[in-house]
């Protein structure tokens, strides 16, 4: 591989003047053909190539544009003209952009609907993985089944009673944080618990047995073993079920009625609702600081999310 | 859980019987967490806090419905806080345990507002059609009050109690009466007076005048009722001092059931639609909710204006899907072979860039390209075109593509991650014996690899369709459904798929149909749930459920 890869590069660009064929006798260097190599692997690079200019031109345009001084769509078209933080200052400190609020509502409506979903999935998808009583198979089913129904499709009717709810309890009724995050908690038990499901069973039950000879209850045996030992794939639900909170726009949207209390999908999308008026560096600053941290948790769990992708498919 | 425990007891023995084997790592491990999982006392101590929490939460809820009036609701309050205790101290209903959290919520969130969302889809809830035939008499009533031109004045008092505000009104005769919004006149006891004027009563916080000035709007909004006839007028302060009767330009009848305008003398009937109607057929709104039955799905589905629209977002949300999916898929199947190759050097390198379209929120990356497509400043046509004015977002043929582009770009790193797992899992012996057997690579990639591929991908496949099916975002992040159809009754446009109709026939426009698009819900509901479970049938995704 490696002497393959130095000879690409100092050949590459002379394989055509017949260099590679002087080295062809020395032991261990096998000759370079840019042909073969082309054939082989150079190809599979063009392609790379083309794809990771598809895959990066937008975000590095967003990226430019945030760092742009200027507020217009046009001004932001020179990628890298204009270097400033200028746009991140505006966006943060501009009295009519809450911009710190959807943050920090985004942060926390995304962050406890994570965890409380991982935490409800795992319940069920324990009982389902090591229980056998009547009705878990219409349980297992029903939760596959109920995913067909969206929530945004019941979204008139989460309306009518959130604003219900709201007048008789109005801390967690319309326009509240705790109402949106319980709206988000009927989809606790969803494809995530399928998935949990998927890899309890994968964890032996001797293990449980064994912790039951020693004594302990189920409930020591769920918190303390079960969960430490399908840690990777709580990490990994936890994350897609933030992605998904941050990404909802539309329960988000109705249930949330003050500036203040909105998400960034919501905020955000208002801003710039109208491109050609809106100060489009600042929504690109903004933009940025948001995707940073959650592209910044995607690289890092990487390796499980793909796994857990692929969990999902590969039996 | 008695087989299981049989099960222990067996094991047991086993390992008392059999010679000492040392043990694995797992088994270790096991035996280490299971030694560091003491404390029962604390999981009890949790248990019994929760739970006490819960119950007072519980009695909170009972103490508010009761005081509302909401009896069946308080009922199922008390049944499910009564099923809780149970659950949680009983030394069985162990399954119950681990599944009543969740279940409470996806009843509640999920299957409830199913249920009601197909009641909404029978009525004519909406804009104007939004309370009970009371509370569209009392708007109607209040709507047309005026001030009667020799009212008395009565000297009042603004009270306050939980928010609520009331009026203290004292009588002609020295009589106080207390009332407030939709509670008439009653007389008060425990009145405070001063110089012969009640100035507050027993129970209530008398507003100050800092306080009066403060909450100016909400006093000046005020109408109390004189008594149960709405007939009879209001009384109404402009400065929470003095109080003077309005009296309806409308006049209503409750036992025939109409409305007169004493104006005009035009009679409105309720003739069953909703709302008061003259015999020209003019409507007084607000009207009232009423069940219209099949009436919404009906207009949906045979009304023209409504039905032409129907018909092609319906189509175009199919295509959508489908094209959605086959696109990302084969992108990403591409991709996945050709950095399949253990050959390619950069091969994590090109993985990472690969993930980043996939790791940025999709309504931020949405709102992106539909700023670089744009069609007079984007940075596409101006930039990548040199100037050009492709009409990327407001042609309705261009606007398809640039949606089905966009989505493309969002969706194929998954199918890439997908598809490069499931090729991975594929054993090398297998393509080695085809290829002894003389097969081809293109031969063994169609015959061997995408069928083992597919066997694994297609129930993502049938989620992903399903997912698409109702991508809200980016059709209404990036083109909001446009460009609009001027010549549909409601807001949509030709990129609409299903669900941004549903949402603007909801919640965008003038008018506000909430009858209209739940009918529109409950048709997409089994539209898609009609495909799924053909679809996972033919896969049998369902039966390896054991």
């Amino acid at each position: 591989m490696t002497t393959e890869a130095i000879t690409a590069q100092t050949g590459g660009s002379d394989a055509s003047g017949g260099g590679p064929r002087d080295t062809s006798g020395i032991p261990g260097r096998r000759p370079f053909r840019f042909g073969k190599w082309f054939l082989a692997t150079g190809w599979r690079h063009m392609v790379g190539v083309i794809i990771t200019a598809f895959a990066l031109l937008p975000l590095l345009f967003v990226f430019s544009a945030s760092l742009n001084p200027r507020g217009t769509l046009t001004g932001s078209n020179a990628l890298f003209s204009e270097i400033g933080l200028d746009s991140y200052v505006r966006i943060l400190t501009d009295p009519q952009v809450p911009y710190a609020t959807w943050f920090g509502n985004t942060l926390i409506i995304a962050g406890i609907t994570s965890i409380a979903t991982v935490f409800l999935g795992a319940l069920a998808a324990y009982s389902f993985s090591r229980m056998r009583f009547t009705g878990r198979r219409f349980g297992l089913i029903t939760i596959v089944v109920i995913q067909m129904f969206p929530q945004l499709l019941a979204v008139v009717a989460i309306f009518l009673l959130m604003s219900w709810i709201g007048d008789l309890f109005p801390a967690i009724g319309l326009n509240t944080r705790i109402g949106l995050i319980m709206v988000y908690l009927g989809g606790a038990l969803g494809v995530n618990t399928y998935l949990m499901y998927g890899f309890f069973n994968t964890v032996p039950a001797s293990i449980d047995e064994a912790a039951k000879i020693d004594g302990a209850g189920h409930a020591r045996i769920f918190f303390t073993m079960i969960l430490r030992l399908a840690a990777p794939i709580l990490a990994v639900v936890a994350l897609l079920s933030f992605i998904t909170s941050v990404n909802e726009f539309v329960v988000a949207s109705v249930l949330l009625i003050d500036t203040d209390q909105q998400t960034l999908a919501v905020g955000l999308t208002k801003l710039v609702s109208n491109p050609r008026y809106a100060d489009w560096s600042a929504f690109s600053a903004g933009a940025v600081m948001a995707a940073l941290p959650v592209v910044a948790l995607f690289l890092f769990l990487q390796k499980y999310i793909v796994s857990g992708l692929t969990a999902g498919s590969v039996k | 859980m008695t087989t299981t425990t049989d099960e222990g007891v067996d094991g047991a023995k086993r390992a008392s019987g059999a010679p000492p084997k040392k043990p694995t790592k797992r088994q270790r491990q096991a035996a280490g967490i299971a030694d560091a999982a003491s404390g029962g006392l604390g999981l009890m101590l949790v248990k019994i806090v929760s739970l006490g929490l819960v119950d007072a939460i519980a009695l909170y809820a009972l103490f508010v419905l009761v005081v509302n009036d909401e009896w069946l609701i308080a009922a199922i309050v008390a049944v499910v806080a009564i099923f809780v205790n149970w659950v949680y101290f009983s030394r069985k209903r162990l399954p119950a345990k681990y599944l009543t959290p969740g279940v409470i919520f996806l009843v509640i969130f999920q299957i409830f507002v199913l249920i009601y969302t197909s009641y909404v889809g029978f009525t004519n809830y909406g804009t104007g059609h939004n309370g009970s035939k009371e509370q569209a008499v009392g708007a109607l009533m209040s709507a047309a009050l005026d001030r009667v031109p020799d009212s008395p004045t009565y000297p009042v008092a603004v009270v306050d109690r939980l928010g609520e505000l009331s009026l203290v009104v004292t009588g002609p005769n020295g009589g106080v009466f207390i009332g407030g919004e939709e509670r008439p006149l009653e007389p008060a006891s425990g009145a405070q007076m001063e110089n012969g004027v009640a100035v507050g009563v027993d129970g209530y916080t008398t507003l100050s005048f800092q306080e009066i000035v403060a909450r100016t709007d909400e006093i000046t909004e005020l109408a109390v009722p004189f008594s149960d006839d709405p007939n009879e007028g209001a009384l109404r302060t402009p400065d929470g001092r003095s109080a003077y009767q309005y009296t309806s330009s409308l006049e209503y009848d409750e036992a025939a059931g109409t409305m007169t305008n004493l104006d005009t003398g035009v009679v409105y009937t309720d003739i069953g639609t909703g709302a008061f109607t003259s015999d020209a057929g003019d409507e007084l709104l607000p009207g009232w909710q009423i069940t219209v039955g099949f009436d919404n799905y009906l207009k949906a589905l045979t009304d023209t204006r409504l039905s032409g629209p129907l018909a092609y977002v319906t189509t175009w949300t199919f295509a959508f899907a489908a094209i959605s999916v086959a696109s990302t898929f084969f992108l990403g199947l591409f991709l996945a072979i050709v950095f399949n190759d253990m050959r390619m050097r950069g091969r994590k390198l090109y993985r990472t860039v690969l993930i980043l379209p996939y790791a940025v929120p999709s309504f931020l990356s949405a709102l992106v390209w539909a700023g670089m497509m744009n069609e007079s400043f984007g940075f596409i046509n101006q930039v990548l075109l040199g100037g050009a004015s492709v009409p990327w977002l407001t042609d309705p043929v261009m606007a398809k593509v640039s949606v089905l582009l966009v989505n493309l770009w969002l969706g194929f790193p998954y199918m890439f991650l997908v598809c490069t797992g499931a090729l991975q899992s594929i054993p090398d012996e297998v393509v080695e014996a085809a290829t002894v057997d003389g097969a081809r690579p293109w031969g063994i990639f169609r015959l061997i690899k995408l069928p083992l591929l597919l066997v694994t991908v297609a129930p993502l496949l049938i989620a992903s369709f399903a997912f698409n099916f109702n991508n809200f975002n980016i059709i209404y992040m990036l083109t909001n459904g446009g460009p609009r159809d001027t010549g549909a009754p409601i807001p949509v446009g030709y990129t609409d798929i299903l669900i941004t109709m549903v949402y603007k026939v909801a919640f965008t426009g003038q008018t506000r149909d909430y009858g209209l698009a739940s009918a529109y819900s409950i048709l997409i509901f089994i539209v898609v749930a009609v495909i799924s479970i053909i679809a996972f049938r033919r896969t049998k995704a369902l039966e390896e459920l054991n």
